[in-house]
């Protein structure tokens, strides 16, 4: 694992910026349909996201995001439409088998196990990577210990390349809300993953923890591809090497960040709430996460 | 001195060092008080191992149940069958053994049922049991002696254990001893057990799923088989207490094992704070001897027997009250937040001062949780 400093390049190597339309892709989703009750929230919904890319999906609130990553993750089944992970397509996939495909998610609130200490929650995460069983762990054998030294060592490592590990013995509710969200990307990295899935990774950050987020990200598509869902436009702009953009759960647009901002659909969609959002180099003032109630 | 402290760390070494030095003290105290003490604290032996199950259940893996005497009556009235006639009587190991297997199967069925339940539903399922399994007893009373239970012809202690503790300690223990000493070895080796679980992989699992059942899911872990294995584990140690109930109190009758047995369980893990095996102990402590000094202090103020019994449940209440308002998080929980919550100053003075945002209305993004934008619908637990 890189140290945090190696970390910072925020642009990833230009051939994989723009794969090939050939590649088998990390994720694809295929004309996923999604229905609650009367509401549809996504309407044939597909995109491709590239390994080693970052693929950004915004939209308006409602506009379907975080179920299309609930499609992803199995903890919905599309009504109609597939999930395909590197050529194979996940017809049964639930949740708890997501991380032996490779695939690792955050939540769009914290998800942290409040009564773990940091260095548990991450070790959860770190799971996968564990071997030993019931019967070992129940008698304390030497393989099952050596087994927990790894996880607790990985687990470490993740927490310094995220630069909280001095918080390691500490418990989530008595960290700040920045750390807790570094603490719940320390335990999504942890699992290794070739695809991540962010939901919102950069609400109630400050402007400078935004830019360090961003150098992260940056920084992780050399190991793997990730999936990032955010409000934040200059953050998506900045890190995405494409983008989806949902409305009323259609794809309206996909393309790189340059092409996204000037598409007319785009702005048309976005017209509601405000055409600067769209704006990369607007600062988080007029940010479109601020809640704007009618 | 520094590999002793790295010794120290290793979970086994901490807990087999605990539990050697445990049944040590165990031993001595037990050799040296009478035998009415030595029932008591076999009474105390088998509530506690009981409450430990019952904690890993609902204080670690965040399942409560109402119904934990229900095992502790299956491990009971299995014990009682095995040991019945004297001539055909299974050593007793085997009997132990098959009591925590019979509670064990069962602990698997209902937990099955249980890990589909929630709340309310799981507390409702398992007081259902707390009171059918009773029930079940009285109506079979042809081989499980309905109201009158069946005897338990307890085993005498096997010439071994005589010639070592005589060996050991200059005097032959007493029945009594023997089924203290029998009790307190099982209640520490359990513990040892329990806590390597808890410590390690598997605990952690188990305390993810409490907390969070969606992150814990993304995190591999199959919610269904954290949630059987727990309520497995944890009914075959309610089975084992059971067992050694049995063998105490020489009698499995449905009276020793209704509601109130399952509710004493839940309020002794809830008095020493919920998630600690500790906890578990202490709790245990409080309710069997809050029982009996209510009980002595009320008969020598002159109640007749059964006024001054009835004090105990009067005591454990006002004691329950006491607990929940003073120190919420359970005695061994209060303390242990203490330690935690002093740690974090020390941390915050070593490191920069925390942040001020998550309760800071003043801050630029505003406190953590009114950063949530406003949605549409309401969209109950989704992820
Ligand atoms: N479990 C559910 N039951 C009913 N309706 C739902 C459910 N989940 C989502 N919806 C609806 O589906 C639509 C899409 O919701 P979704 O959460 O995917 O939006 P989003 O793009 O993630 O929004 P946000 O930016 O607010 O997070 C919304 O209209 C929402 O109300
Ligand atoms: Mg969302």
């Amino acid at each position: 694992m890189p140290a945090s400093d190696q970390v910072a390049h925020a642009t990833p190597d230009p051939t994989s910026a723009t794969p090939s339309a050939t590649a088998t892709p990390a994720l694809e989703l295929r004309d996923v349909t999604v229905r609650f009750g009367g509401v549809t929230a996504l309407s044939a919904a597909g995109l491709r996201v590239a390994e080693h890319t970052v693929h950004g999906v915004i939209g308006p609130n409602g506009a379907g995001k975080t179920t299309l990553f609930n499609v992803a993750c199995g903890f919905l089944r599309p009504d109609e439409g597939q999930v395909v992970r590197r050529g194979e397509t996940l017809a049964r996939l639930r949740p708890h088998r997501l991380a032996s495909y490779g695939m690792s998610r955050t939540l769009q609130g914290l998800g942290l196990f409040d009564r773990l200490s940091v260095l548990d929650n991450v070790m959860v995460g770190a799971d996968r990577h564990g071997r030993s069983g019931f019967l070992g762990t129940m008698l304390a054998l030497p393989g099952a210990t050596r087994d927990e030294d790894r996880l607790r060592e990985r687990a470490m490592e993740a927490l310094e390349r995220l630069r909280i590990a001095e918080h390691a013995r500490r418990y989530p509710p008595s960290l700040p809300y920045a750390l807790r969200k570094r603490v719940a990307l320390a335990r999504a990295l942890v699992a290794e993953p070739t695809l991540l899935l962010l939901d919102e990774p950069a609400s109630g950050l400050s402007s400078e923890e935004m830019d360090e987020l961003a150098a992260l990200i940056g920084g992780l598509s050399g190991e793997m591809a990730v999936m990032l869902v955010e409000h934040h436009m200059d953050l998506v702009m900045k890190v995405c090497d494409r983008i989806t953009v949902l409305d009323f759960g259609k794809v309206i647009a996909d393309g790189s960040p340059a092409e996204v901002q000037q598409d007319p659909a785009v702005v048309a969609a976005y017209l509601g709430d405000d055409v600067a959002d769209l704006d990369a180099d607007t600062g988080p003032a007029t940010d479109p996460a601020t809640p704007t109630e009618a | 001195m520094q590999m002793l402290s790295r010794a120290w760390r290793h979970t086994l070494v901490r807990h087999a060092t605990l539990a050697v030095l445990g049944l040590l003290v165990a031993v001595v105290v037990l050799m040296s008080v009478d035998d009415f003490r030595n029932r008591q604290l076999t009474e105390l032996a088998y509530m506690a191992l009981a409450a430990g199950g019952l904690t890993l259940l609902t204080g670690i893996n965040g399942q409560i149940s109402l119904g934990h005497g229900a095992f502790m009556a299956i491990g009971a009235y299995t014990t009682a069958l095995l040991l019945q006639d004297p001539e055909t009587a299974l050593p007793l190991p085997l009997v132990l053994l098959a009591s925590l297997l019979v509670a064990l199967v069962v602990g698997v069925l209902v937990g099955v049922a249980a890990a589909r339940l929630h709340g309310p539903y799981l507390a409702g399922a398992t007081l259902t049991l707390a009171i059918a399994v009773p029930g079940i007893a009285r109506y079979f009373s042809t081989t499980l002696g309905g109201e009158q239970g069946l005897r338990v012809t307890s085993p005498e202690p096997p010439a071994w254990f005589l010639d070592a503790l005589f060996f050991l300690t200059g005097t032959e223990p007493s029945n009594s001893q023997y089924y203290a000493i029998l009790g307190w070895t099982l209640l520490v080796v359990v513990f040892f057990l329990l806590a390597n679980l808890i410590r390690g992989r598997v605990g952690r699992r188990w305390a993810a799923v409490r907390d969070d059942e969606v992150a814990a899911e993304l995190a591999g872990i199959n919610l269904a088989r954290a949630r059987v294995s727990a309520f497995t584990v944890s009914a075959a140690v309610a089975g084992l207490a059971g067992a050694l109930m049995a063998i105490q109190i020489r009698l499995a009758a449905p009276t020793a094992f209704e509601l109130t047995l399952s509710l004493t369980l839940l309020t002794a893990i809830v008095l020493g704070g919920l998630g600690t095996l500790s906890g578990a102990i202490i709790g245990s402590v409080v309710l069997v001897y809050t029982a009996r000094i209510a009980t002595d202090v009320g008969t020598a103020q002159g109640l007749d027997s059964i006024a001054a019994a009835e004090l105990a449940p009067l005591v454990y209440g006002t004691v329950m009250i006491l607990v929940i308002l003073l120190a919420p998080a359970g005695l061994v929980g209060s303390l242990l937040r203490w330690r935690a919550a002093r740690a974090a100053r020390g941390a915050d003075r070593r490191t920069t001062p925390p942040a001020a945002r998550p309760t800071d209305p003043h801050h630029p993004d505003g406190p953590a949780d009114q950063q949530r934008r406003p949605v549409a619908t309401t969209k109950g637990d989704q992820p």
